[in-house]
Parts: structure tokens; sequence; C-alpha cells
């Protein structure tokens, strides 16, 4: 039996203190507690005669005090708990993109060189890496015990979670949001390898077509490039029917909306103009594209969000 | 008759003279708007319903002694997380206290004839018995896989099984509780004995006063939570699931809204069960009565602001779980300021350890567990390994069964010789609890580390490195059932066979000690007057029994 649990990012390290100091915190309050009651129910029980003096009437100065040394106990510990959550809210830039989406009951994975995987995730060791993630159905929560970090996997939303693994191995991935009935086999393998044997998967396991590449075909399918350009330029009233804004150099840049408010367009802002586009009303142009909802899988989603983020260009992520 | 109100007289009450005696026909029972009588009326069914849930957890246990589940099926062992959880959270845990130790002791303390409504105490029973059986109904004729939690879109969507039924049974019960919340504030308000100022009032009293309050408050937002999400099963109106344009974490606020201060509901009553039997078997005053007395309000009114800590990784903002994180540990302060002064009641006391007190010792020592493991779960990064797992199912069993049941079984003791006028035999009574209390750590410490380990909680099947921990806690549940079973034989065979009880066995303060036991049906033959703060409790004199 196995006690300690293998610690294999950062973060989880500093989790394992925190959790050490809770534990070592507790047991001295439980001494504390335990102890004065032992103490008293043999010093004070009721056929011992010892003298007991004379009782404490007035009693705030010693509830004040543990009162006050217990707020500022409590107050520490949250300072603690909340600076290492905030790093979990705080993803490095440039980090490696991997697209998870939650089905009852599998995890399927998608890579930007179009790699696919099911219940299994390879990834490089030393490097940051961020997970785009969402659900089909139900919500799902995307668990590595081994790296401390757990998020919920919701439908309709994209949600992120970033680590960056420093040990290579093989670890266990679970799903911990009740799914269903196979909840329990909704569980898979995180495979954290050196950087080259990394690069020897990704070439082992291509398909041919990147996310990207896969995208384009997809936009021109769904029928984006009528209004968007067939290359993403933007449509002009010569080109096309209606006028519709450029893509390229979209991904990564401050979009100005009608009502004044300046979003960043990132996956989760791009899906949503896909989705709910008269949410999403982008200033100066009309509200005429259609919503995709429903008509496009996740899937598609994620290739023509890559196809889309491969038009940013020079520009990149800001 | 008003001899028999006369303080300390050994023995009083018989049979005839008491409420037990005042009829005896099954109408007697089910028609019967004396506060006593339906107290017990609850007692009986809430027992029933603990030994369901208890039932279904140790098929639960049963099944995770082996790796890959040795039920069969995993629809079956949801079913059955499902319907301990239901059944022990909504018909055991919230109503278990203020129905029936509340019911028939809060009168009893202010010095009342009864409770201020009681034909709405006797309605109130209808309607929990109404929505217990409809879920009873439709848990055993199929039954429901979505956890106690109903989380969306899995239980509006996705989800087969009874769950519409499920819902409306809790939604009936809901209505049980406002109505007994409703009760004990109008009571407490209006019916104290002359000199019964509020800070004369008895912990127990201002502990269902607070209970009350959150009962009140929380529970219609249950109730429209539960409405909502049987409409949107029922007619797809898009609330909760996002394919048909809802919020899937709005029913998470929600339901949490009710379900952390329900957390309250569950141990408030624990604490002022606690608060009274300390001070009587130490005989000394509560130390720091009007610090327990603010701690318990503090608690009813933090507790509805803590709900967003069950989602600190649902996928709401960083600050909002800011916010909750830093609640959460205002929350604790006053739990942790009563366990100081339930310590503080003992020093230089004459402690006696009859079975009330030895539970209530065991609730002090598993509460407090269950408090500090608390601490783990509010803090934020550590939050993030730990929710979900094994760790936050140990946490809560922690506190409303190592903590809840262990008060309840203390008060059950305590007031025994009370409500049935026979006093438990004295031995079996302390190794139930001491039974008790070691089976609760075998049963759930091992959780704590299984968590800790990463054990997803609501697994039908695990990796087998998690086994070891899961039989050791199998094995100490087994010790933990015969904990249960004991006091459920006992106590039994006490009502028929045990020693007739005196009016005052525990030579303790509150008025409810000043009338016979059992008592008449009119409660108190002349309505007593208070002249002093509660709990005036002095050193034994050396005649007096030890």
């Amino acid at each position: 039996m196995k006690l300690w649990l293998t610690a294999a990012t950062g973060i989880a390290a500093q989790v394992d203190y925190l959790i050490f100091a809770l534990t070592l915190i507790s047991c001295a309050v439980l001494a504390l507690v335990f102890g004065l009651m032992l103490r008293y129910m043999f010093k004070y029980r009721a056929g011992s005669d010892i003298d007991r003096g004379a009782v404490a009437q007035k009693t705030w100065r010693v509830e004040t005090a543990w009162t006050a040394a217990t707020l500022l106990a409590f107050f520490g510990l949250f300072i603690w708990g909340a600076g290492l959550y905030v790093q979990l809210f705080q993803p490095p830039r440039d980090a490696l993109r991997i697209y998870v989406i939650g089905k009852q009951f599998m995890w399927k994975v998608e890579h930007d060189g179009g790699q696919r995987e099911i219940d299994a995730i390879h990834l490089p060791v030393g490097i940051d890496v961020q997970l785009v993630m969402t659900s089909e159905d139900v919500i799902h929560d995307f668990s590595v015990p081994a790296f401390r970090i757990k998020h919920d996997v919701l439908p309709g939303r994209y949600e992120t979670l970033w680590f960056r693994v420093d040990k290579p191995g093989t670890y266990h991935l679970f799903c911990t949001q009740l799914c269903g009935i196979d909840h329990a086999n909704m569980i898979g393998q995180i495979v954290a390898m050196p950087k080259a044997d990394y690069q020897k998967w990704l070439s082992q396991s291509a398909t041919g077509d990147t996310l990207a590449t896969a995208g384009k075909t997809l936009f021109m399918r769904y029928g984006c490039s009528g209004c968007h350009g067939s290359s993403g330029t933007g449509g002009t009233q010569s080109q096309s029917t209606v006028r519709a804004p450029s893509l390229v150099g979209l991904y990564g840049s401050p979009v100005t909306l009608t009502d004044g408010s300046i979003v960043k367009a990132d996956e989760r802002y791009i899906r949503d103009c896909i989705l709910t586009p008269a949410r999403q009303r982008v200033a100066s142009y009309l509200p005429v594209m259609p919503s995709f909802a429903g008509e496009m899988s996740e899937e598609d989603l994620l290739k023509i969000i890559a196809y889309v983020k491969s038009m940013a260009g020079e520009k990149g992520p800001s | 008759m008003s001899a028999t109100v006369i303080e300390g007289r050994p023995n009083s009450g018989t049979l005839e003279e008491s409420y037990l005696g005042d009829g005896f026909s099954l109408r007697s029972w089910l028609l019967t708007t004396d506060h006593k009588r339906i107290a017990i009326l609850y007692l009986a069914s809430i027992t029933a319903f603990f030994f369901i849930g208890g039932a279904a957890a140790a098929l639960v246990r049963y099944n995770l002694m082996v790796p890959e589940g040795m039920i069969p099926s995993a629809e079956t062992y949801n079913r059955l997380f499902t319907m301990h959880g239901v059944v022990m959270v909504w018909f055991f845990l919230v109503p278990a206290v203020p129905v029936t130790l509340g019911n028939f002791i809060v009168p009893l303390m202010l010095g009342a004839r009864d409770l201020a409504f009681p034909r709405l105490n006797l309605f109130s029973w209808y309607l929990f018995m109404l929505g217990g059986i409809v879920v009873l109904y439709s848990l055993f004729t199929g039954g429901v896989d979505t956890g106690w939690t109903f989380y969306t879109p899995l239980a509006t969507t996705y989800a087969k099984g009874h769950v519409v039924a499920t819902v409306v049974g809790i939604f009936i019960s809901g209505f049980s509780s406002i109505a007994t919340g409703l009760n004990f504030i109008v009571t407490i308000h209006r019916l104290r004995a002359p000199g019964m100022t509020w800070f004369r009032m008895p912990v127990f009293l201002w502990s269902l006063y607070a209970t009350s309050a959150i009962l009140v408050l929380a529970t219609p937002v249950l109730a429209m939570t539960l409405l909502l999400l049987a409409f949107e099963r029922l007619f797809h109106i898009g609330v909760f699931d996002p394919a048909m344009g809802g919020d899937p974490l709005l029913f998470q606020h929600l339901f949490w809204f009710y379900s952390h201060p329900a957390v309250y509901i569950m141990i408030l009553p624990g604490f002022g069960i606690v608060s009274e039997i300390v001070p009587a078997f130490s005989r000394k005053p509560l130390f720091g009565y009007s610090f327990v007395v603010w701690a318990s309000i503090g608690i009813a009114v933090i507790s509805f602001l803590v709900w967003g800590h069950h989602m600190f990784v649902a996928g709401t903002s960083l600050f909002s779980a800011l916010v909750f994180s830093i609640l959460s540990y205002m929350v604790a302060v006053p739990s942790a300021i009563k366990v100081f002064n339930w310590i503080g009641t003992m020093h230089k006391g004459f402690i006696r350890f009859d079975a009330p007190m030895l539970y209530a010792l065991g609730f002090i020592g598993l509460f407090t567990m269950g408090g500090l493991t608390g601490l783990f779960v509010a803090a934020l990064a550590a939050d993030v390994h730990l929710t979900q797992t094994y760790f936050v199912v140990a946490h809560f069993h922690y506190v409303m069964v190592g903590g809840m049941v262990s008060a309840f079984f203390a008060g059950l003791h305590y007031w025994w010789p009370k409500i049935t006028g026979r006093m438990y035999p004295e031995m079996w009574g302390r190794a139930g609890a001491l039974i008790i209390f070691i089976g609760f750590h075998l049963t759930f410490f091992p959780q704590f580390v299984l968590g800790y380990l990463g054990m997803p909680r609501r697994y039908h099947s695990y990796p087998p490195e998690f086994q070891v921990l899961n039989v050791l806690s199998s094995a100490g549940a087994t010790i933990l059932a015969v904990g249960y079973l004991l006091p459920l034989a006992y106590l039994t065979w006490s009502l028929f066979r045990g020693e007739r009880a005196p009016a005052n066995p525990w030579e303790a303060t509150g008025l409810e000690w000043k009338t016979p036991s059992p008592p008449p049906t009119y409660n108190f033959a002349v309505t007593p007057e208070v002249d002093r703060a509660p709990y005036s409790y002095s050193p034994p004199t050396p005649q007096a029994p030890l």
C-alpha cells in the first residue's frame, strides 16, 4: 500500500507543502483539544476531591484571545491557499495547446498536428501545457491526482487548465464529476515523455491533416468562406453579397463590440461567435451571421478555430 | 396535581397520568396535536429512514471491497449511493433533532403548554411522511443515479430513472421543514415562561432558533430549484441545459445556496444538545454562554454566504473563489469558539461519564476532526486536489455523521428518561458510545488517505492500488453498524424493561426537568417561573449520588 502520491508537477509539490502544513496544524489542534479533554476528564472527574479553587466568572478575555488567534491562523491559511490557486488562473502565454472533449464516458483528445487519442494524452515534460476543454453532454471533471489539479469540463463552453509536468511517467486521469452510469470507467492515462520521445510520438501518430488544414476544409464546407472569403480575408461588397470581418490576425487581438466593450479574441470568443453570433456583435458589421449551434460538432468547432488561429499570422497572441 | 411539579421529587408520573396514557388507540396517535406525541411519531419515522439509508450505505461499502466492485451493475451502485444521500440528508439529518428532540423538549424547556401551532405541527408530520413515501416509492421502483446533488444537465437531460418523482418528494418534505421552522420561531418568541428572558434561554433553544431561521429562509430556495429542475426535465424549458440555452452552473449556485446552510441546519441543533449536556455532567455553568449564543447566530448568518466553496473547480471566477474561501474560514471561527467553550466548561468541573456525556465527548472529538479537515478544503489550492475525492466524503461524514449523529444520540440518551419515563441500561449506553466512536474512525479515517491519494468519489470500480484502504474502511463500517444497531436494541428493550425514571435523573437545570417523567399531556400543572440564568450548576453536595 502506497501512502504517498507522486508529485509530477511543480504545483503538486507546493500543494503538498500546504497540505502538510494543514496536517501539522490539525495535529496540534487535535493534541490540544484531546489533551485538554482527557486531562480534565481525569483531573476533574466527579470522584476526584482535588481542590478546584474559584471558578472564573469573566470569560471575555480568554474568548477574545482564542477568537483572535483562530482568525489570524485562518487568514494565513487563506492567503497560502489562494496564492497557489491564483497561479492556476495565470496560464503562460506560449503554452502548448491540447484540446479535450469529454463525452459520456470517454475523453477525446486532439492535438494541433491532427493527432487524435481517446482516454489518453501524450505530452512532453518540461513544457507548459494548456488544455482547452469542453463537453458534448453533461459536466465532467478532468482530474490528474499526480498533478494535484482538476477542473470541471462543461458543455457549451471552453474551460482551460494548465500545468507543466516535470517527471516523465504514466499518470491516472479520472473524471471526478458524476457523469452517469459508467462514470467510474471514464478514466484514462496521461503519458508524459521527454521532448524527443514526444516528437517521435507526434510524427508516428500524424494523420496527414493538421487541425488547421482540416479546419480550412470545413471552413469551405460550412460556407464560412462565402462571407469571410475563401482565405478568411473578409468579404467586401464586390466579392460577396455581405460584408464580413476579416479573420486574418484576429486570434489574440482585441475586438470592439457594438456596445463599445473590448474583448480579446481567444478560443472562447471565436467559439461564441460561431455558436451565438447575435451576442457577439462586432462594431460596424451588420448582425447577419447565422448561428451554427447544433450543426457543428465539438470536433469540427475545434478544427475551424484552429484554422482561424492559424491565420493569426505575424501578430500572434497578444 | 400541582404536587407533581415540586422540584426534586424523586418520582412522579405514572403511565396513566402522562401523555403516553392519554389514549391508546391508533387514532389517538395519528390525530394528536400534542407536541410530545408528534415527536414520537417523528422519532419512529426518522429511525426507519436512518436504517434504510444505513442499509444503502452498507451495500456501498460492500461493493467497494474489491476494485471491480462486488455489485455487478454500476447502475445499481449509483442508485444505492444516491438513495443513501437523499434519504440520509433530507429524511434523517435535516429533520432529526428539530422534529424529535426539538419537538418534545422546546415547549418543556420554555415552560410552555405546546408549540405555538399544534395543528401545523401535526400537518408537518404528514407532509414529511408524504414526501418520504414518494421518495421511497421512486427509489424502490427504479431509483435515481444522479447523486443526491442532482447536477444538471445530467439530472435534467441525460439521467434515466425517477428524477422528477424524487425531487417532488423532497419538495413536499421541504414544506414540512418550513412549517417546523416557523413553528419554533413563533413559539420561542411568544411562549417563553415568565422570567425566561432571551438570555436566560438554554443554548439548545438558541440553536433551534438559529436552525429555524435557516430552515425558513433557505428551504424555499431548494423548493424553487427542484421545481425548475423538474420543469426542465419534463418540458425542456432551458434553464440549466446549455444545449437549450441554459446555464449548468446556475443549478449549482441555487442548489448550494440551500445545501450549504443545510449543513448548519444539521449541525447547529447538535451544538445545542452538547451545550446542555457538558454543563450538566460537569456540574458547572456553560463557559462563555453569550459567546456560544452569538456564535450560533453568527453561523446562521455566515452560512448563507459560503455556498460558492462547493464550486472552486467548477468554472466560476477567480474573484468569487477568493471571496468564498475567506468567508468559509470565517464560518469556521464560531465553531472553533464553541469547541473551546465546551472544554472550558469541563475545566474545574465535577465530571461524570454517563452515556450522554460520553456521546457528547465523542461529538466534540469527531466534530473537531471534521472541522479541521474543513480547513483543508477551504484552502483553495488544497481544495483543487482534494475536492470530489474521498477526502471530501470523509470530511463531511466526520461533521454530519460523526458529529451530528453522535450529538443526536447524546440528546436521545439525555432526554430518554424524560421522553419515555424509563432509564436506558447505562453500561450498554456507554458501550454504544465507545463502539460508535471507534467504528467511526475505522470507517472514515482511511478515506482521508484515499482522497489524498486521489480516489474519486462515486466510483463503482477503482484502480487496484486503492483496495487496501477500501477494505479497511468497509471493515470499520461493520463495527460502526454494530454501534448503531446497539442503541436500537437496548433503547427498545428499555421501553419495556427499563428502570422507572425519576423526574430529574441527572439533577440538571432546565424547566423540562421540573415536570414528571414522562410529562403529563399539559406539561406543567403550574406555569413555571424563571428567575436565574441557565446552567446554574453548583458542585455536587456530598450525599448526592455520583
